[in-house]
């Protein structure tokens, strides 16, 4: 059986602790497409991205994820890594006593790729997003600022190739050539391996870019809105009062909306 | 715990006058000694209660090699190699450019002033098992390197077990002269299948201006009780680097004492210890400050699986007079597994203000953060600890004495965490 080639995000809900941050998200990101997720603070963008990627702490309470045909949602995060997923953590973590080198390589065995291409990878893609050299002998982003540490995480996504990467504000902290380099490196895997994206900014600077094919707007937990690259224009010159009107503030309206299968609610309400 | 042994083993040990005449003298007060009790701080979590002391008896002689000797680690690349077999000087050599320096590596009786060695930095024993070294244990084993001299090459004592049912005590001496540099490397290895009892001591003075670098690295078979006791004594801006490898034994107890007792006078202490089955590794550690302007740093890592045990139990002494005392004291442990188990007690004794005091100490599961990073690149879950639980020992083996060691220690580590993956997943082994 060959499935469809996309990645599938149905009517998804999820807690974190007692709080139901995701109220039914749908999605669809298909090979060589960019989809950009905005919203305000607090909206559920990095939850979400967790959630795909199956971090702990997260409890999925209802809906779908498949990536080409694999249902995602069955598997640990590094199966969903081998599955073809790729993230770009907000706040990359610091891992001392690791080297990049070493976690590449144990990465590509256990997929069963060809290790002995990892090194040369690394020095390339350096190269090419302007990744100093240097650092690539330091344990896994120990002591890199915090561009750098958005720059390590395109630089592994460059040399792992997924078939699909979230990216979550991997513009924040970057500088405006290193934003611009890493973008571009973005764009150029959507055109030369197909990958697919869904990029998590709060700026438009990063779409001028990396042009998405779809732009979606979050708040509660929900797609509120979705548009084409013009909407992200929209936001940056209203704000997301403008749109959302009064859902920015007022946290309740998201329960009005019916925000996540509450099991205790009223089912007809 | 009433001592079974036979006091005629001891009268019957060979050594100097000295030597006979203070055996006998320790024989004859033993009864009064106090066995060990886990009631007593020292000894509180450790397994003491289940050691069977009838099961082991002290040996007369030197039991006869059945088996060719293991290597011995001798290489020319080493200041002198020496061997201890269940306690006794079974083998030793020095290189030439140490012979000609003047050092002497070889059985404490045959020094001139032996007598004034022995005891001379542990002078009461610190337990029953200090009283069992001192009556029933061979002639020790004294390493004596005159004021002045610097040895590149470290001092290689390999203390080998193969006597089974045997209650053994080696017993090294180490003096570093004044203004020396010396690197003494101690291999504490079994053969397998022997089940005994080994209860080392070592008595190191490093005079001053001094530097001594100890390494104890215990790989002892799983059957060995091993109860260990190291003193090291550092005078006047003497600096002594210790460091223990904990990975052997069904009970491995390294009891350390650090008493700084010149003017700035520095300690490092590293251990690394990997716990895996139902092994038990438990440390004392004693850093004492007893002059001004000492410091004292140790770092202790250890990670446990299986049902292993871990315990840390430190005391950081500052006496009145040792003001400006920097003392630093900081445990961590990395449980593998739901069933293991570490304990970790630091302990602060200051009586003086004057001083810049701080101790740590963390028992936890591997980094939820980290794992989840290194597997959302695709790096297995299992593996990913692997990598993580290797990252943790490296700043510990950063301060191996020599290079040789932290090879070592890491092969071990590996091997270790190798077995753990296989175990956990035995498609990834086929
Ligand atoms: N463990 C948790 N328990 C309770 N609430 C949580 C937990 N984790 C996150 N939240 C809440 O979930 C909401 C969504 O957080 P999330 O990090 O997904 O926002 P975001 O859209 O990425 O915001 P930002 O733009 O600031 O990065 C926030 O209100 C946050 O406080
Ligand atoms: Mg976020």
């Amino acid at each position: 059986m060959t499935s469809e080639r996309v990645l599938c995000i149905e009517g998804l809900c999820a807690k974190a602790g007692d709080a139901h941050i995701l109220g039914g998200i749908d999605l669809e990101v298909r090979p060589g497409e960019v989809h950009a997720i905005m919203g305000p603070n607090g909206s559920g963008k990095s939850t979400l991205s967790h959630v795909l990627m199956g971090r702990p702490g997260y409890e999925v309470t209802a809906g779908s994820v498949t990536l080409d045909g694999t249902d995602l949602l069955e598997l640990a995060p590094w199966e969903r890594a081998q599955a073809g997923l790729f993230l770009a953590l907000q706040h990359p973590t610091e891992v001392p006593g690791v080297s990049l080198e070493s976690m590449l390589v144990e990465a590509a065995v256990a997929g069963g790729r060809d290790p002995d291409g990892i090194r040369a990878a690394l020095v390339v893609e350096a190269e090419r997003i302007g990744f100093d050299e240097k650092f690539l002998g330091r344990p896994v982003n120990v002591d890199l600022s915090g561009g750098e540490k958005k720059r390590n995480e395109a630089l592994q996504m460059s040399v792992i190739r997924p078939r699909y990467a979230v990216l979550d504000e991997i513009d924040s902290g970057l500088d405006v050539d290193a934003l611009a380099a890493v973008a571009r490196r973005v764009q150029d895997a959507t055109d030369e391996t197909g990958l697919g994206v869904l990029v998590i900014t709060h700026f438009s600077r990063l779409l001028e870019v990396l042009e998405p094919d779809r732009v979606h707007v979050l708040s509660h937990g929900r797609i509120h809105t979705s548009g084409g690259p013009e909407l992200a224009e929209e936001l940056e010159a209203d704000g997301y009062t403008g749109i959302l009107g009064e859902a920015v503030d007022a946290p309740e309206v998201a329960v009005e909306l019916g925000l996540g299968p509450d099991p205790f609610a009223d089912p007809l309400a | 715990m009433p001592i079974a042994f036979n006091p005629s083993v001891s009268a019957a040990l060979p050594g100097p006058a000295w030597l006979v005449d203070l055996r006998r003298e320790v024989v004859e007060g033993i009864g009064d000694v106090d066995p060990p009790s886990t009631d007593e701080e020292v000894w509180r979590y450790s397994r003491i209660g289940d050691l069977d002391l009838d099961r082991f008896q002290p040996l007369a002689i030197q039991a006869p090699l059945v088996k060719p000797f293991m290597d011995s680690g001798a290489t020319d690349a080493n200041a002198a190699t020496v061997v201890l077999r269940n306690g006794w000087l079974e083998d030793s050599s020095i290189s030439t450019e140490a012979a000609a320096l003047g050092v002497t590596v070889g059985r404490i009786g045959d020094l001139g002033d032996g007598a004034a060695y022995f005891a001379s930095v542990l002078s009461t024993p610190a337990d029953l098992f200090g009283h069992l070294n001192r009556a029933f244990g061979p002639e020790p084993l004294a390493v004596v390197v005159p004021d002045g001299v610097r040895l590149d090459a470290p001092i290689v004592v390999r203390v080998h077990t193969d006597a089974d049912s045997a209650a053994l005590f080696p017993r090294l001496f180490v003096r570093c002269g004044v203004d020396t540099d010396v690197t003494v490397v101690e291999h504490h290895t079994s053969a397998s299948e022997v089940v005994s009892m080994v209860s080392p001591v070592l008595e190191a003075q490093v005079e001053a201006d001094a530097r001594l670098r100890h390494a104890l690295v215990q790989n002892l078979g799983t059957g060995l009780w091993n109860l260990a006791h190291q003193a090291f004594r550092v005078d006047q801006n003497a600096t002594v680097e210790t460091f223990v490898a904990g990975l052997g034994g069904c009970y491995a107890r390294t009891r350390t004492d650090c008493r700084l007792v010149g003017r700035g006078a520095e300690a490092r202490l590293t251990a690394a210890y990997y716990g895996e089955q139902d092994q038990t590794h438990d440390f004392r550690t004693f850093q004492e400050h007893a002059a001004p302007d000492t410091t004292s740093e140790l770092l202790f890592k250890g990670a446990l699986d299986g049902t292993s045990r871990s315990i840390y139990s430190g005391l950081i002494k500052v006496d009145p007079e040792a003001v400006r005392t920097r003392a630093y004291q900081t445990n961590r442990n990395i449980k593998l597994s739901a069933d293991a188990w570490a304990h970790s007690v630091p302990n602060l004794e200051i009586e003086t203000d004057d001083v810049v005091c701080s101790h740590a100490s963390t028992v936890s599961p591997v980094d939820e953060e980290q794992l989840f990073y290194l597997e959302s690149r695709g790096v297995p879950t299992t593996i990913a600890e692997r990598l993580l639980v290797e990252g943790f020992f490296d700043d510990v083996i950063s301060r191996a004495p020599t290079e040789a060691v932290g090879l070592a220690l890491r092969a071990t580590l590996v091997e270790r965490l190798d077995r753990r993956l296989r175990n956990l997943r035995p498609e990834a082994a086929a």
